[in-house]
């Protein structure tokens, strides 16, 4: 069932994802003819602004669809062009000649400005001076969402777990309790216990983590001004990162043995170890690929569907619009308890692997279960 | 354009990556200090505590059933001894009453063969009487007939005549 799903949301993505595309090209195309197209990217800006005056000059929305799974240096809230409202973010950044500055994104003016030596293109900071290198660390919309969601996280567990010693154990859960108490048992016994099996107390704090993380964010992520973290590749690639880690530390001599000393003829050994080795890394980028790609592939369908009014210029494809896009909202809202459950599950998967008592011919399986997500 | 936002879409930013690492190791400890542990073992704690419940009110539920099997063992006993005390005090009474009966018998039988022998020895004593005092009146009237009828010797020639008639000497 699992599997159906995710099958059929690679397909869709894939394929909106051409559409899209395709169709923002086409805009594009059309957007040359009637105006006199400037080459270069400082003009784009200009043409933004014509756009923004002229309702009838065609909307990129592939631009916009991007712009909206893309991470940003303010918090957009509403409005286009001049008129949009959004908050400015601290900008951080580290460079080994100028030491570390921290100054608000509002001084950027939406890219209109430079500051310190800095200019902001495209969501981008770069610097003037060519020859610099530096680390933007700043509070961009996803690393804010993302403090936001772990103070929320932290601040509802540890009130569930004050209520626990408040209310005592012995009396039904009220309340936020009797929300999230099903949810984390869940977690402890049908994806720890039923997948890591003798030993699994051990990994539920981490799995318990990593579900709530990406499932509270995947929520954020569908409100409609909220951010788009889980559907960032930066925040996947952390959490696969650290499946890595806690799946490979944690493995114990079959394990090893499996991947350095696999059951089958030495002959073929040369070809069999790199593949085990290459499959201890495979396994956490699916999960990074596959999280980072249905959130954000659920976005863009959405965005796509609502960009079919400004494509077609007519107010009588909105309601086709509204309800597929209502559809592909429903969808999300399962897909994000799905995607949530996914990836714990399959780092639970792996780290059972890792941990697996006897010794069994069940990696390859694993790795077929993982493909097949 | 649109290839370079779509490079940038899955091109992890620095910024991002470090910020995640730390609030994801912060958040994974101070959850795993002050939110899972106590959350786990509370959860872990109620489960053992209704497995306990559940299975006490098995118990109970056994001790009551056994209570009751007992009580009717008890009840079927108490109403087997009764049965047999009245049956026994049935017996009783048949053998009291028997028994007295056959003792009441036996004593009248005593009293009514005491009687009959006392009144038997009362008439044979009576007939001894009888015979004896007969025996002295006829001896008494023997002698005053005799003596009327030998007052006189024509009366004792009579008589001898008379009683030589009555003799005859073949």
């Amino acid at each position: 069932m699992t599997s159906k799903i995710n099958t059929y949301k690679h397909f869709t993505s894939i394929f909106l994802l051409i559409f899209s595309l395709f169709i923002g090209l086409s805009s594009n195309l059309a957007a040359s003819e009637p105006v006199e197209h400037a080459a270069t990217e400082a003009h784009v800006e200009a043409d933004a602004h014509a756009k923004a005056h002229d309702p009838n000059a065609p909307v990129d929305i592939t631009a916009i669809a991007l712009e909206h799974v893309a991470d940003a240096h303010s918090w957009h809230l509403w409005g286009e062009g001049e008129g949009s409202v959004a908050l400015p973010l601290p900008v951080i950044l580290y460079s080994s000649t100028k030491g570390l500055q921290v100054f608000s994104s509002a001084r950027f003016e939406h890219g209109h400005a430079a500051y310190n030596g800095y200019k902001l293109e495209e969501e981008k900071i770069i610097s003037e001076d060519a020859a610099e290198s530096f680390y933007d660390i700043s509070i961009t919309k996803n690393v804010a969402q993302m403090l936001f969601s772990a103070l929320l996280i932290f601040v509802l567990f540890t009130s569930i777990a004050k209520s626990y010693k408040l209310h005592g154990v012995t009396s039904a859960p009220r309340g936020k309790q009797s929300f999230f108490e099903p949810l984390i048992t869940f977690v402890r016994d049908d994806i720890a216990k039923g997948n890591i099996g003798h030993g699994s107390e051990k990994f539920v704090p981490y799995l318990l983590t990593i579900f709530f993380m990406i499932l509270i964010n995947n929520v954020f992520g569908m409100i409609p001004i909220g951010a788009n973290l889980t559907g960032n590749i930066a925040f996947t690639l952390v959490l696969s990162i650290a499946t890595l880690i806690v799946t490979n530390i944690n493995g114990n001599k079959n394990y090893w043995s499996h991947i350095f000393l696999p059951h089958a003829p030495k002959a073929i050994w040369p070809i069999l170890i790199p593949i085990e080795i290459v499959g201890i890394l495979t396994k956490p980028f699916a999960l990074m690929i596959r999280l980072f790609a249905n959130m954000t592939a659920g976005h863009i369908i959405v965005i796509s569907l609502i960009g079919l009014i400004f494509v077609f210029k007519s107010i009588y494809i909105a309601p086709v619009s509204i309800a597929f896009a209502l559809f592909i909202d429903v969808l999300e809202c399962l897909v994000a308890f799905l995607q949530a459950y996914v990836f714990t599950m399959l780092t639970a998967l792996f780290i059972g692997t890792a941990v697996a008592d006897h010794h069994e011919e069940g990696g390859h399986h694993e790795d077929d279960v993982a493909v097949k997500h | 354009m649109n290839l370079f936002i779509l490079a940038s879409l899955i091109e992890p930013a620095v910024g991002l990556i470090f910020w995640t690492t730390i609030t994801f190791v912060l958040l994974l400890v101070l959850l795993g200090k002050f939110a899972w542990k106590p959350i786990l073992n509370a959860i872990k704690t109620r489960e053992k505590g209704i497995e306990d419940a559940l299975a006490s009110a098995e118990n109970a539920l056994n001790d009551m059933r056994e209570l009751k099997s007992n009580n009717e063992k008890i009840l079927a006993e108490a109403r087997a001894e009764r049965d047999n005390l009245l049956k026994e005090a049935r017996d009783t009474k048949e053998v009291m009453i028997a028994e007295a009966k056959s003792k009441a018998q036996a004593d009248a039988d005593r009293i009514l063969s005491s009687a009959r022998e006392q009144i038997n020895n009362e008439k044979n004593a009576a007939v001894a009487e009888l015979k004896n005092q007969v025996a002295t009146l006829s001896i008494e009237i023997a002698e005053k007939i005799l003596r009327s009828e030998l007052s006189n010797d024509e009366k004792q020639k009579a008589l001898v005549n008379n009683l030589m008639k009555d003799v005859n000497l073949n």
